[in-house]
């Protein structure tokens, strides 16, 4: 029992990652049908800022555990969004208008650059972050012992999540944003400033990607530069598994999937884990063709 | 214009051919590579160029027939080349039932199943299933191809024996391309609800391309298990696919000088740029995400299609 509740709440953390990333994915696409896969790399640009930030400013013996944790956060969130905003001007507006798979080609290019950039400035080799950022209290809950670590993880990037749901159904500009989503055309007539909007989402996407990042690298304590690849690829199955342009979709598709990768490393094989986890999207879309949450798409005739 | 295009090919074909005369074996070993990348981009043309579906895992296919003639060609001793039909009916069969269940999935849900089976297959090589595939050092041992009782084994000898492939494979695409068939695929990549109502079984063309592309893919795979004679599952990975994908794109979709020229760019560039070690790539993204702003479809798109007046259906080069 001990064993399945592990299993639980680590999944739970890795899936709240996985869900932060996916949001990402999700709302570009939603606004842009443009799947962003420079996005992994932001992720991870995150972690590496996150960790220059530690070492470069000395926080730790200024300010408390959490305190750090707080600040770091802050910063990653606001350089990341900066870099996405940047990425938004140079590599895809000018392709607004040109054919969809030539967006993906330049945001393939935005990642090889990102990746290499990374690997220029801080080398090929796994980096380490500190051990004792965080104290590694072990908290009980309904009698079972869990790191304190992952429950940190889940609050955070829960709150984040519920944040950005709110956001987007209830204020103005998260109607603005819909808008732009289900027409673009029409919600320019409607005096939306569609332009903004789009850069709107590419400060929130990114920012949560890179809040991501940071928690992967306080979580796993070690990062490296070909790392937004894999967790982009995790999150971008996620963001399909729920339906893609559907947020609750990333967020039930991010925690669905660390918990299945979670669950089939530990009682399956762990040498399959990552198969497992497009098993069952295979399955899932042969069932459901949109995704879990995602609305049937009408055919343009 | 038509005349000065042919030249144009003509010239390019001749300094090819004449290249392994003129290049050391590096050179020449690099060329062999982009010959090999060629035929695979081509094959992967089919399927996203004309057909239009966003598919991201033909390594998936690749490897299947690479390990085809390993397995066989290790296990059973049968010669290489002879093995290369196997290869490509096993890569075809493979297609053939993956795809099925997944054919009509919308543009970007397909792109992640297909990344998703070539993750699996390369999950599945690693983890040595059904005990042949050898784990993650993959196989090794592979015999050199004879052709006509002689060993191929230097780099020119590779390089006629690929190139000859190439030019088989462009000149069947060619016909396929302005065939009935290539005409139905490019009005599904088009409109496929359009096609649909003008009685193309838009399901059915899908998959002959997937099955093609795929048994193309095979068939690459088997010269390329020759060529190495060791294959290990790093060599069919996603970085692999997406590289394919990016050819056909920054080439130009559906276009077959298009296709060649951007495997040249993508596959040998960064050969020629290798004294720059670590910026190469950096550089190598930043140029395609200009190349994309700059010619968003392709650096050679194909000419659009132009009928004679007469009413023959042979379709000309449009001037």
């Amino acid at each position: 029992m001990e064993f399945f509740f592990q299993q639980l709440t680590n999944g739970l953390a890795v899936g709240g990652i996985y869900a932060l990333i996916a949001l990402g994915y999700t709302m570009v696409y939603g606004v842009l049908k443009l799947i962003n896969f420079a996005h992994g790399d932001l992720f991870m640009i995150g972690a590496y800022l996150g960790l220059t930030l530690l070492t470069a400013l000395g926080l730790a013996d200024r300010l408390g555990p959490f305190g750090v944790i707080a600040a770091l956060a802050a910063m990653v969130l606001v350089l990341v969004a900066i870099l996405g905003v940047l990425l938004e001007r140079v590599a895809y507006r000018p392709l607004r208008q040109a054919h969809r798979l030539s967006a993906v080609v330049s945001a393939l290019g935005a990642s090889i650059f990102f990746q290499n950039i990374v690997m220029i400035v801080y080398g090929a080799k796994f980096l380490v972050y500190p051990h004792d950022l965080l104290p590694r209290t072990v908290v009980h809950l309904f009698g079972m012992p869990v790191p304190l670590i992952r429950i940190l993880i889940l609050v955070a990037s829960v709150v984040m999540m519920v944040a950005l749901y709110t956001f987007i159904q209830r204020t103005k500009i998260g109607t603005a944003i819909r808008a732009a989503a289900i027409d673009q055309g029409a919600a320019r007539l409607m005096g939306i400033n569609v332009d903004r909007v789009i850069a709107l989402v590419f400060v929130i996407g990114p920012a949560l990607g890179g809040a991501a990042g940071l928690m992967v690298g306080v979580y796993y304590g070690q990062i490296n530069f070909t790392m937004g690849w894999i967790y982009g690829l995790k999150a971008f199955t996620a963001a399909i598994l729920g339906g893609i342009g559907n947020i609750p979709g990333a967020m039930v598709g991010g925690l669905l999937l660390g918990l299945i990768e979670a669950f089939a490393a530990a009682y399956l094989s762990i040498a399959w884990k990552d198969a497992f986890a497009f098993c069952v999207l295979i399955l899932i879309l042969i069932v459901r063709p949109t995704g879990l949450l995602g609305e049937r798409v009408a055919e343009k005739v | 214009m038509k005349n000065k295009r042919w030249i144009v090919y003509l010239v390019f074909t001749a300094l090819l051919m004449a290249s392994p005369a003129m290049l050391n074996r590096y050179w020449t070993d690099v060329l062999n590579v982009v010959g090999l990348y060629v035929m695979l981009a081509l094959s992967l043309n089919i399927i996203l160029g004309h057909c239009g579906m966003f598919h991201m895992g033909h390594a998936a296919f690749y490897a299947v027939g690479a390990y085809t003639t390993a397995i066989l060609n290790t296990t059973c001793n049968l010669p290489v080349l002879w093995l290369m039909p196997v290869s490509g009916l096993l890569a075809g069969l493979f297609a053939l039932v993956i795809a099925r269940p997944i054919i009509h999935l919308r543009g970007d849900y397909l792109l992640i199943v297909t990344i998703g089976f070539v993750e699996i297959v390369r999950i599945a090589l690693i983890n040595n299933v059904f005990g042949i595939t050898g784990g993650a050092n993959g196989i090794f041992g592979i015999d050199r191809p004879t052709v006509f009782g002689m060993k191929i084994r230097t780099p020119a000898q590779f390089f006629y024996l690929i190139w000859f492939f190439v030019a088989v494979t462009i000149f069947l695409f060619h016909k396929l391309e302005h065939s009935r068939f290539g005409r139905a695929l490019n009005y599904i990549r088009e409109d496929d609800v359009a096609a649909a109502g003008s009685g193309i079984d838009t399901a059915h063309y899908k998959l002959i391309a997937f099955v093609i592309g795929a048994v193309w893919a095979g068939f690459c795979g088997t010269l390329f298990a020759a060529k190495m004679t060791i294959i290990a599952p790093e060599s069919f990975n996603f970085w692999e696919s997406v590289l394919l994908f990016m050819i056909v794109l920054l080439g130009g979709r559906g276009s077959i000088p298009g296709v060649i020229l951007g495997t040249f760019l993508v596959i040998g560039l960064p050969e020629l740029f290798r004294q720059f070690a670590t910026a190469r790539m950096l550089v190598f993204g930043a140029v395609m995400i200009g190349m994309m702003i700059f010619r968003p479809e392709g650096i050679l798109p194909p000419q659009p299609r132009a009928y004679r007046l007469d009413g023959s259906a042979e379709p000309e080069e449009a001037a």
